[in-house]
């Protein structure tokens, strides 16, 4: 019972983090060593005991409520928190300044630092929902990037580029014209488990962006982004981070 | 969403460092839970433990300069479920992690595999660890970590996390095996 190999190395072997050279001199010794044999069918049992056995707790959804709850306050508040208790009148100012800034900041195009578009929030989310109604979703329905890309040839001065992402979770519905900020847009339809998601492209001069962190209001999440001359916004009452899957298909 | 990094304050975080958090480090919320867990041995205590750590990743989020984000995030749990455990239960922490390893007669796989079998009796031996020996069991075998990942979380050199498993693994065995002969009969 003195096997030096027992002790260390079977266990690198084990876990597969010996190099080539090591690996190959262990199984090696292996042949010859019945204690070394022996003792990597013992952890060999062990390990699939532990797996097999369901030891891996997951977070309860209780810790995850808590835990966005504390994201959204470290996050909305940060300034608040350091602030003494005579300051705030000066606070709640400062709060209605703001308030009233991002109101009037909603009538126009959204601006913030990283991102800007050619039209409102309002007039996407106007957008959106007019899709929605009855007949008014698709002019041209279809599955087949094939059909709906030509689709659009010679009612755009631009091509929007079409693809299908069924396999990834996204079929394709089909596309049609829009309006978007006074401008003529693509916009093309995607379902997520019967949820609809709309992607308006339209052409830019702009510099290619990362996709943008996601807006929400009124029930409806959008992530917006600039690639290869083309404008982009999904928008959709789909999860974030199905929207965000989409986005990166897209975008890739 | 690029460059966030310069020029803003430290614990100043906006919309695009929460949307960042939420892309790399909430997925891992699982593993963060199931160390805590572990380490803790009660699902009420680790609740509170790894929200806490999730708040303090948050606020150093800052400091992530990218690379792998379920390490650094479980470092974090691991430093918060220390601490805790040095203010709550200090006499766990007292058990000398450098115990020699003893060489002793393995134990055969069918014995192993017959008192592994029991989810209970295997959850049990493996609270009997001492925190650092069933740390690197549950990253190792739970978790899935290598052993490099293991050596950043838990601070561990990286050359001696072969014998610290190696170690780790012997202990189990034993404790798997010795279960009190009144345990072994209610099990019948």
């Amino acid at each position: 019972m003195s096997c030096d190999f027992t002790r260390t190395v079977l266990h690198g072997y084990l876990d597969g983090e010996l190099d080539a050279t090591r690996a190959a001199e262990f199984e090696h010794h292996l042949e010859g060593c019945r204690e070394c044999t022996a003792a990597l069918g013992s952890e060999e049992s062990l390990r699939s005991s532990l797996q097999r056995s369901e030891l891996y707790e997951n977070a309860p959804l209780a810790l995850r409520k808590k835990i966005r709850a504390d994201l959204d306050a470290a996050t909305a508040t940060p300034v608040a928190i350091r602030i003494p208790a005579w300051r705030w009148l000066a606070v709640a100012a400062t709060i209605l300044v703001v308030a009233s800034v991002s109101w009037f900041a909603l009538q126009r195009p959204v601006k913030d630092s990283a991102s800007t578009t050619p039209f409102t929030v309002a007039e996407l989310i106007d957008a959106h929902v007019r899709s929605l109604q009855p007949g008014h979703l698709t002019d041209v329905a279809s599955t087949d990037q094939h059909t709906v890309k030509p689709w659009f040839n010679g009612k755009l001065a631009f091509v929007p580029p079409v693809k299908d992402f069924a396999d990834e979770g996204f079929p394709l519905v089909g596309g049609r014209l829009d309006v978007l900020g006074g401008q003529n847009v693509a916009a093309l339809v995607y379902s997520r488990r019967k949820h609809i998601i709309n992607v308006f492209v339209m052409p830019t001069r702009e510099p290619d962006t990362p996709i943008h962190p996601p807006g929400l209001r009124q029930g409806y999440q959008w992530r917006h982004w600039r690639r290869q001359g083309m404008e982009y916004c999904a928008i959709s009452d789909v999860s974030d981070s199905d929207l965000y899957e989409l986005a990166q298909l897209i975008y890739q | 969403m690029s460059g966030s990094d310069q020029g803003k304050g430290a614990d100043v975080l906006d919309a695009q460092d929460r949307a960042r958090f939420e892309q790399l480090v909430l997925p891992h919320l699982d593993a963060a839970f199931n160390l805590s867990r572990w380490l803790l041995k009660s699902r009420a205590d680790s609740e509170d433990v790894a929200q806490e750590a999730m708040l303090r990743a948050y606020r150093f989020f800052r400091g992530f300069h990218g690379g792998d984000a379920r390490a650094w995030l479980l470092q974090i749990v691991r430093n918060t479920c220390y601490t805790w455990l040095e203010k709550n239960r200090p006499v766990e922490l007292m058990t000398e992690f450098d115990e020699e390893l003893h060489p002793q007669p393995s134990v055969s796989p069918e014995a192993l595999a017959i008192a592994g079998a029991n989810r209970e009796r295997l959850s049990r031996a493996l609270e009997t660890l001492p925190p650092r020996f069933r740390e690197v069991l549950v990253l190792r075998e739970l978790e899935g970590c290598s052993y490099k990942e293991i050596a950043s979380i838990t601070a561990i050199p990286i050359g001696t996390v072969m014998s610290a498993l190696a170690r780790a693994r012997q202990r189990l065995q034993r404790a798997l095996t010795h279960a009190s002969p009144q345990e072994a009969s209610r099990e019948l």
